[in-house]
Order: structure tokens, then C-alpha cells, then sequence
């Protein structure tokens, strides 16, 4: 256990310098002038910048961190819930329940394993399918003793976690027009391929081999470069 | 008397699957627009195949991806002072799971020996030996889970060693999952943690091989459709 915690303290310490080092060399992707592009658009958070917010949240309990992860992230997952049939006042209400589980969890996120965005997203997703669907999510349970576990030589570090994140964002922007369409319509649509075919007015069959392809594309796209 | 079971659990090398579960089904486990049954069955491979929760993760980080760049919805007035609001009750009751353990710990674990891993164990109420088994025909018994949505079929089958399955072909999709034991069909052998998916246009017939009872966990969204001689005779009867 003391292990498992001197670890975390290792992690943090990784990802606060990782924070810093990329506040510095940051210029591609946030100019340090203020020049409002898009004025009504708040700058996005960067990758290291979320992780220390959830860092601050987790080890200081700062509502001032959370606030900002608030500000960013709340709306965002308020128009994906509303993208996936939420009305108005569900969202809001799913929404509310998903930051709260942001703040409770914060010490549980390990940016070993996930962007912050990808942790924030698996939290609201698992909301509206508990809330909606009233279903059950069968979920992979990482502490079973029957779970076949990564070869130590798979596992990621921090670092190929920041990478990861920043190469996706780069294949997902390669991606044609139409790949992106049938991709966000297989993440913001609750349909089976059947009805994204009828939308589309494509054969089920070409909806799912372009899928595929689009899919199998940004997975390539990860492991060749990770290898 | 599954503790004999020669599939290997226990050992520090365990073999990964070879027949994963397709990036589509993935993506849609990962984009959370899977039914509970479909999800069952991808989560279960999925603790058994480290690939294949590697690529879950990379499907996650898509949805991430597609959330940065969403149009933000305003929220509501008073919603973050609703929200801070709650804060403090929520600090109370701290969540410190310690979600990733060392692949030490789980190994030595594993020498207990579960041969189902979770998500299933906990559909099951507890591991192979507690299943209570149905018979089916000669060779083949069953037993049925009970998950939400009345559009899939899920169950366990046991196939007896050395024993054939009817021959059959399918109406919808057909998903199985090898826990253990093997079988063979005209596309190849199977063994533990494989994946098969299966359509209208696979017409097979699953042997098991010798040596012990091949068990899976298969997921059906329309009945299943015998196409052997005998199969036809049984096809009434069978409630697949
Ligand atoms: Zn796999």
C-alpha cells in the first residue's frame, strides 16, 4: 500500500512538472497575447493544465480548481447529453450529478491511465446510462484477481498518456469530412447502424465498413507511432 | 470440477486471446450506445484481453475528443452555486478507490482461481461451479442470465468434450465468448477468451475438443436457426 502511495506521490509530482513544462511550450497551441480569435470562445484547457486542476481538487479539496474544471467542462457534457436525447432539464440535472462525481473522485484519476477530458467523459456517459436507460453498465473491474493483466511491457506512463492524447487529436483532424460524420454519429447518437444508415440514405453495409475503417484508422494511428 | 480445468489460470503467462471483439463493438462499448447485453459480453472479453481494453481506452478518448470540441450548451442560472453548494457534502464521503492494481497482487490472486472473470461473475452470482445447468439436448446443457432488454438472449452453454454442436446458422447476430475448454468450426479453433462473432452467413457447427467441457457465454439477438438433418427435427423445440 505504502507503495501504491509513494507511487501517486511520483505520478503527481510527474504531472505537476509536466503542467509546467507545457504552460511553457504552449505557444502552439494558446498564444500568450490576447487575441481573440473567437471571442466568445473561452481559450481551451490544456491536457496538463486539467490534470493539476484535478490534482489541486484531489489533494487540497480547491473549489477554486473545480470551479475552473466547471466552467469548462460542465456545458460541454451538458450538449453531449442533449446531443443524445436529454431534454433541458434532465441535462442540467445529469450534468450537476456528473461534476459533483468529478469532485468526489478526483483523488481516484490517474493520469497514468487517462486524459482528464477521457475520465470526465467515461464519468458523464455512465450518468446518462444509468439515468436513462436504466440499464446496468457491465463494467471491466481492474482489481478482479481474474482479470488477464497488461505485460508490464504494454503499460503507459504519463508521458505516452500526454502523447497519446495529442497524436489522437491530430488523426481524429486527418479524418474526412464523412469518416468524422458516421464517427460522431456513433458517439452522439443512440442509434444501431441500421438508423445511421437510414440518415445517412448509405447500405447498412457501406455505414459499417466505413465505420470500421475510420475506427481501425485512429487505433493504427496509436499503436504505430507508440511502438 | 472446474479447479482440474487445464486453461492455464494461475500460470504468470497467460495466453492473450487471438479472436478479439471488432473496433465497432468496442467504440460503442466505449461510446456507452451498447446494450447491456452486447456489453456484457465485450466487457467480460475485454478482462481478459489487455488489447482490447487498450483499445476501449483509445475509443474513450475519442468520445473525450469529440466532447473538447463540442458547441457548448449554457447551463442554467444557479448551476454552479447548486453545485458548490453540494460540495461539502460530498467532501465527506472522499471516493479513494485504488482503482489499478500491480499486476503482482492480481496474479497471486488469480492462483485462487476464478474461472469467471467480472463483468460476468456478478451476472452469474458467483463462478462456474455455482451455474446451475439446464439440459438442452444430449451433450449440450444451459443456463439462462437475466440482463434488461428483451431484444437479446443471454446464456451459458456447456459443451460436452469431444461433443458437436447442432449445426446451425443465424437469423441476427450470434456473439460468443470461449471461457473454457476449446472448440473448433470451419473458421478455426477457439479457446479461452476468443471472441466469435457470427451472422446469416455462417452456417457452422462447433466441436468441442477432448479433454474437457467447453463452456462460453453467448449472446443472441435472434433465435438461432438449426440447419442439420436433426437440427431441423429440433428446431421446434429449441428455444434459442
Ligand atoms: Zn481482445
Amino acid at each position: 500500500m505504502n507503495n501504491a502511495v509513494a507511487q501517486q506521490d511520483v505520478n503527481a509530482e510527474v504531472a505537476r512538472s509536466l503542467a509546467a513544462i507545457a504552460f511553457i511550450a504552449s505557444d502552439n497551441e494558446m498564444t500568450q497575447e490576447p487575441v481573440a480569435k473567437e471571442p466568445k470562445r473561452q481559450d481551451p484547457l490544456t491536457p496538463p493544465e486539467l490534470v493539476a486542476l484535478v490534482h489541486e481538487i484531489a489533494e487540497r479539496r480547491c473549489k477554486e480548481s473545480f470551479q475552473e474544471l466547471f466552467g469548462f467542462f460542465a456545458p460541454r457534457v451538458k450538449a453531449y447529453l442533449m446531443r443524445l436525447g436529454s431534454d433541458m432539464h434532465q441535462a442540467e440535472e445529469l450534468v450537476q450529478e456528473a461534476m459533483i462525481m468529478v469532485w468526489r473522485k478526483a483523488a481516484s484519476f490517474d493520469p497514468a491511465q487517462a486524459a482528464v477530458s477521457t475520465w470526465v467523459f467515461t464519468i458523464a456517459r455512465n450518468k446518462r446510462i444509468d439515468a436513462i436507460r436504466r440499464e446496468k453498465r457491465p463494467e471491466i473491474d481492474l482489481e478482479d484477481p481474474a482479470l488477464v493483466p497488461q505485460p508490464e511491457a504494454l503499460a503507459d506512463g504519463i508521458v505516452e498518456q500526454q502523447q497519446h492524447a495529442r497524436r489522437l487529436k491530430e488523426a481524429i483532424s486527418r479524418l474526412s469530412a464523412e469518416q468524422a460524420k458516421l464517427i460522431k454519429m456513433a458517439y452522439f447518437a443512440d442509434k444501431a447502424h441500421g438508423a445511421i444508415a437510414e440518415e445517412t440514405g448509405l447500405p447498412l453495409g457501406t455505414v459499417k465498413s466505413r465505420l470500421r475503417l475510420a475506427l481501425g484508422h485512429l487505433r493504427k494511428e496509436l499503436k504505430e507511432e507508440s511502438l | 470440477m472446474t479447479s482440474a480445468s487445464p486453461h492455464g489460470h494461475g500460470g504468470a503467462m497467460r495466453a492473450l486471446p487471438a479472436n478479439h471483439v471488432t473496433d465497432e463493438l468496442l467504440a460503442a462499448y466505449a461510446a456507452g450506445t451498447l446494450s447491456e447485453a452486447e456489453s456484457l459480453i465485450v466487457a467480460t472479453h475485454s478482462a481478459l484481453c489487455p488489447l482490447c481494453r487498450d483499445a476501449i481506452a483509445a475509443f474513450e478518448a475519442v468520445g473525450a475528443n469529440l466532447l473538447d470540441e463540442i458547441e457548448p450548451e449554457e447551463l442554467s442560472a444557479g448551476s454552479l452555486e447548486s453545485v458548490m453548494a453540494k460540495l461539502d457534502d460530498a467532501a465527506d464521503l472522499p471516493d479513494n478507490v485504488v482503482r489499478h492494481p500491480s499486476s503482482k497482487t492480481a496474479a497471486a490472486a488469480a492462483a485462487e482461481g476464478f474461472v469467471l472473470p467480472e463483468p460476468l461473475r456478478s451476472y452469474v452470482g458467483g463462478d462456474l461451479n455455482d451455474v446451475v445447468w439446464r439440459p438442452v439436448i444430449r451433450g449440450l446443457e444451459e443456463a439462462e442470465l437475466s440482463v434488461s432488454g428483451p431484444e437479446f438472449n443471454v446464456r451459458l452453454i456447456r459443451v460436452a468434450a469431444g461433443a458437436a454442436m447442432p449445426q446451425h446458422s443465424h437469423y441476427g447476430s450470434e456473439y460468443t465468448l470461449l471461457l473454457t475448454g476449446a472448440y473448433q468450426d470451419s473458421s478455426g479453433r477457439f479457446a479461452r477468451g476468443d471472441f466469435q462473432m457470427a451472422d446469416s452467413d455462417v452456417d457452422h457447427q462447433p466441436t468441442a475438443e477432448p479433454g474437457e467441457p467447453c463452456v462460453c457465454l453467448i449472446v443472441t439477438d435472434a433465435p438461432i436457426k438449426l440447419t442439420g438433418p436433426v437440427g431441423r427435427l429440433l428446431n421446434p423445440f429449441i428455444r434459442y
